[in-house]
């Protein structure tokens, strides 16, 4: 893919980096508002979709090598199983971070409507951090790859399919 | 040929009137079957799980069996995807 | 007829989906039409929780005291997923026909050849 024109190359210099803060703001409150790992990481891969549609494929291997984003999947989801295999004393996915009071996530929560506090959730909230890290590096993985596959195919000509 | 075609497209306009048919079957929109496990979830999602979005808390506490099989399918997705495109990437 | 919009229109997005997969003649316009029969699926699975007058399950700032059922909604996250996937590897496999065959017209990719 070749880099797009300046008008798009700016706006996505200026703008790409909202849709960083918004997607890892969605991942972080997934126990208090709408959203979650998958949601949060999805939108999160749409900057690294973007960086490699407007400024070309080239853009991209000098920032992050893959093997790091493979090292990051692989950790994201470890660490759910593992957060599983924590709460083990009673079942398999026990939530025992929850109103226990410690410092990891460990509030109880009014019962009602009442403003969200961050500090509640227990394994909830650290799901949703480790599923978010495998959704993006597995996004951004599936989509450099394909993207790179366009070098090894040979161009044979495909134009103008009406049917 | 164009006889053919014009058969095709009846044949999907009837699977359409079937389908549509078939909606006088449901329940009225608006009015769930039987909704016993999701009261129990409503009711108990903050005082158990210290969560205030009952979504979230089903899907990674009450079914976290679930998400783990699909955080399986999607790290598979990605790993077929890497076997499918290794020969001439690199990096 | 017209309290039941929903499901009228989770129909007509079911019929658009297979009628890109049976009519059209291109690869990638196939992969597309299963994406869209998916679509309509997972919308039918959001659509059969909702209860009348029922804001969103979420406590924070919650304005209503009936909630919708939360249980659909949460199988239609793994299956928006899982559609995903399945999506990514169909997409692979029509790049993978495209360099060996060199067409995606299937009406000229018509023996299995080694």
């Amino acid at each position: 893919m070749k880099p797009m024109s300046v008008v798009v190359r700016s706006v996505f210099c200026v703008f790409g980096w909202f849709v960083l803060v918004f997607g890892a703001y969605v991942i972080v409150h997934g126990h208090l508002t709408p959203g979650g790992g998958f949601q949060g990481g999805a939108v999160f891969a749409t900057f690294f979709a973007a960086l490699m549609a407007s400024l070309g494929e080239g853009a991209f291997g000098e920032s992050v090598s893959s093997r790091f984003l493979s090292t990051v999947e692989s950790l994201g989801l470890l660490l759910f199983w593992l957060l599983g295999l924590l709460g083990m004393g009673r079942t398999f996915f026990h939530n025992f971070l929850a109103g226990s009071g410690s410092i990891l996530f460990g509030g109880s929560v009014p019962v009602g409507p009442n403003e969200g506090a961050l500090a509640t959730g227990g394994t909830v909230a650290l799901m949703n951090l480790s599923v978010g890290m495998e959704v993006v590096a597995g996004l951004t993985l599936i989509t450099v790859y394909m993207a790179l596959a366009r070098l090894v195919v040979p161009d044979g000509g495909e134009r103008g399919h009406d049917r | 040929m164009r006889v053919s075609r014009a058969f095709q497209l009846l044949s999907l306009f009837l699977l359409g009137g079937l389908m549509l048919a078939g909606l006088g079957g449901l329940r009225p929109f608006g009015e769930p079957a039987d909704s016993r496990m999701d009261d129990y979830f409503i009711a108990h999602a903050q005082a158990e799980r210290a969560t205030n979005n009952v979504v979230t808390s089903i899907v990674f506490d009450y079914r976290g069996f679930d998400t783990l099989g699909e955080a399986a399918v999607l790290f598979t997705a990605v790993c077929s995807v890497l076997a499918l495109f290794r020969g001439g990437v690199r990096g | 007829m017209t309290g039941s919009m929903p499901y009228v229109a989770v129909a007509v997005l079911f019929l658009c989906g297979l009628y890109m997969v049976l009519f059209e003649h291109n690869l990638f316009k196939i992969a597309l039409g299963i994406t869209v029969m998916e679509a309509s699926a997972n919308l039918f699975l959001v659509v059969l929780g909702y209860r009348s007058g029922g804001g969103i399950p979420v406590y924070t700032l919650a304005s209503r005291e009936a909630m919708v059922l939360p249980t659909p909604q949460a199988l239609t996250l793994t299956a928006i997923v899982i559609g995903l996937a399945t999506t990514a590897l169909l997409l692979s496999l029509v790049v993978w026909a495209y360099r060996h065959y060199g067409t995606l017209d299937i009406q000229q990719i018509r023996r299995l050849r080694g």
